[in-house]
């Protein structure tokens, strides 16, 4: 059973760590601000909550995994605030020259 | 098990690179806002770096503090300090000074390392000093036993140091609005996904940061960790303008200031007649006198750091 | 290489690092970024000492860790001041420079 959950949390905080890879490169190669929002923020509320879950079997307690979870969550609210505010501040400064 | 060693190796070689590599970036870097934001960056690598040394609490506080709310402080002067800073590009330095400064520095880093190399070995510790006398604190964390009882006088004299910042801050308001709301004129409407935001987080971080207080008796945490999250919560408030930012010269903010540092040094001249020296902590009443401290600290650390972000006073409030 | 040699050597290059930013940059906002750089080098200095005095089951020496956390908070309250101090000279000469400015006539007033 252990065996098991050990696999899950490598499978998950693999998968995590994948998609932060792909949101760095949508980062580095998307042209302008609104895309590579779009890609940061997708790719890294997803990535988290993968690494979230793979972290969850070795939480102590249900506490722990509470803590865990809320962490992804407050992440989640301020990660989406900071991105509409600076995709409402791109917007307004135009394209990129 | 020297696979696990190898890849904590790994990681810590991987970790320290990027630290360095933030940091020069930030200093190299043409534009002063892009800086800043590499700043705040690095701030939270370097609570990363902290974890690896063993040092939760640290790493908290230099997230929460080093890494936030300088980060806030210094993009809101970088923003304001805009138009100004253009001029000043023409005072660089020339090429040999350049040179010079940079071989000094390299030799100052150089001596620092060769002391990070000869370092004694075994290391001298106060480690068993401070587990053997933790008991008679009351508390389960060495370091806030440390703070509040061990070096009590230190955290006392920090707490004095903020008010005093705080006062040098408050008198570079122009002799008019003395006594005025602190920061600029806020912009009409801020934007309505910052005030979700506004509404949402507070509640949850006023918890947050209690339990950080809270916990920090036995686990990682304490009163500045704890403040430090009030702190950026009461920011969030004003900057969604959903809080007014107090009057400077309101007596009850000026009240919430000082009771900090007044608890600290009343429960420290009561330490004469209970115990016998100041901020000495009678046996029975440790654990409830570090708890009071602790409270009165919180808040006094939640206000402080807030309106030293805040600013001297620019406007007097409307009539 | 342990990880606290790596770590110290990490905090030595960074306290080099900022202090060249800081003697170089004119600009006295990134000379505030370098000295912050500077000081967080410093501190983890002290936290590779702590971490070398790691004993009886804790996995640091808690006294320069109290410190640092003391250390973190005075710094952040003299950053405050200094961007204070940076913002109202701006205000003032209507410049951000550390070279004495000729001031504007007929400035006599205090305000």
């Amino acid at each position: 059973m252990s065996l098991a959950l050990d696999i899950l949390s490598v499978l998950a905080i693999s998968a995590g760590a994948f998609f932060f890879l792909a949101g760095t490169v949508g980062l580095l190669r998307f042209p302008d601000a609104l895309t590579r929002l779009h890609a940061l923020t997708k790719a890294d509320n997803l990535g988290l909550g993968l690494v979230v879950l793979g972290l969850l079997p070795r939480a102590d307690g249900a506490l722990g995994a509470l803590k865990l979870i809320v962490v992804w969550l407050l992440v989640l609210v301020a990660g989406a605030t900071v991105s509409q505010l600076i995709a409402r501040v791109a917007q307004r400064a135009g394209p990129a020259p | 098990m020297t696979i696990a060693v190898t890849i904590a190796w790994a990681f810590d070689a991987l970790l320290a690179a990027t630290v360095l590599a933030v940091a020069l970036w930030t200093i190299v870097t043409r534009e002063t806002f892009a800086a800043v934001v590499g700043f705040v960056a690095f701030g939270l690598l370097v609570a990363l770096v902290w974890v690896r040394l063993a040092a939760p609490d640290v790493a908290m506080v230099e997230a929460a503090i080093g890494g936030g709310v300088t980060g806030v402080l210094l993009l809101g002067a970088a923003a304001r300090l805009r138009g100004v800073e253009a001029a000043t590009a023409a005072e660089w330095p020339g090429k040999t000074l350049r040179l010079v400064t940079g071989a000094l520095c390299a030799a100052v880093a150089a001596a620092l390392a060769a002391t990070m190399l000869l370092l004694p070995d075994p290391a001298p510790t106060l480690a068993p000093e401070a587990a053997a006398n933790l008991a008679s604190t009351g508390v389960g964390n060495p370091i806030t036993g440390v703070l509040m009882a061990f070096r009590g006088l230190d955290t006392l004299l920090e707490k004095v140091v903020l008010v005093l910042a705080l006062i040098g801050v408050w008198s570079l308001a122009q002799d008019s609005q003395w006594g005025g709301l602190p920061g600029p004129q806020r912009q009409a409407q801020p934007d309505q996904s910052l005030v979700f935001l506004a509404r949402l987080l507070p509640p949850v971080g006023i918890v947050i940061g209690v339990y950080l207080l809270w916990t920090g008796a036995d686990e990682p945490g304490g009163a500045f960790q704890g403040g430090a999250l009030l702190a950026a919560m009461w920011l969030l408030a004003m900057m969604a303008g959903l809080a007014a930012p107090p009057p400077v010269g309101s007596r009850r903010l000026r009240l919430v200031l000082v009771a900090g540092p007044a608890v600290f040094v009343a429960i420290g001249l009561a330490g004469f007649a209970l115990a016998d020296a100041f901020l000495a902590y009678p046996q029975a009443y440790a654990k409830p006198l570090i708890i009071v401290i602790e409270i009165a600290l919180m808040l006094s650390i939640a206000a402080t750091l807030a309106l030293l972000v805040a600013g001297p006073p620019e406007r007097m409030p409307p009539r | 290489m342990s990880e606290t040699t790596l770590f110290g050597l990490g905090a030595s290059a960074l306290v080099g690092l900022g202090l060249y930013g800081f003697v170089i940059h004119p600009e006295p906002l990134r000379k505030l970024l370098a000295f912050n750089l500077l000081v967080s080098g410093v501190f983890l200095l002290f936290g590779v000492i702590a971490r070398r005095g790691a004993a009886v089951g804790m996995g640091g020496d808690p006294i320069p860790q109290a410190l640092v956390i003391t250390g973190i908070v005075v710094a952040f309250a003299g950053s405050a001041l200094a961007v204070g101090l940076l913002l109202r000279l701006g205000q003032k000469t209507g410049r951000a420079t550390l070279r004495d400015v000729p001031s504007p006539p007929g400035d006599g007033t205090t305000s």
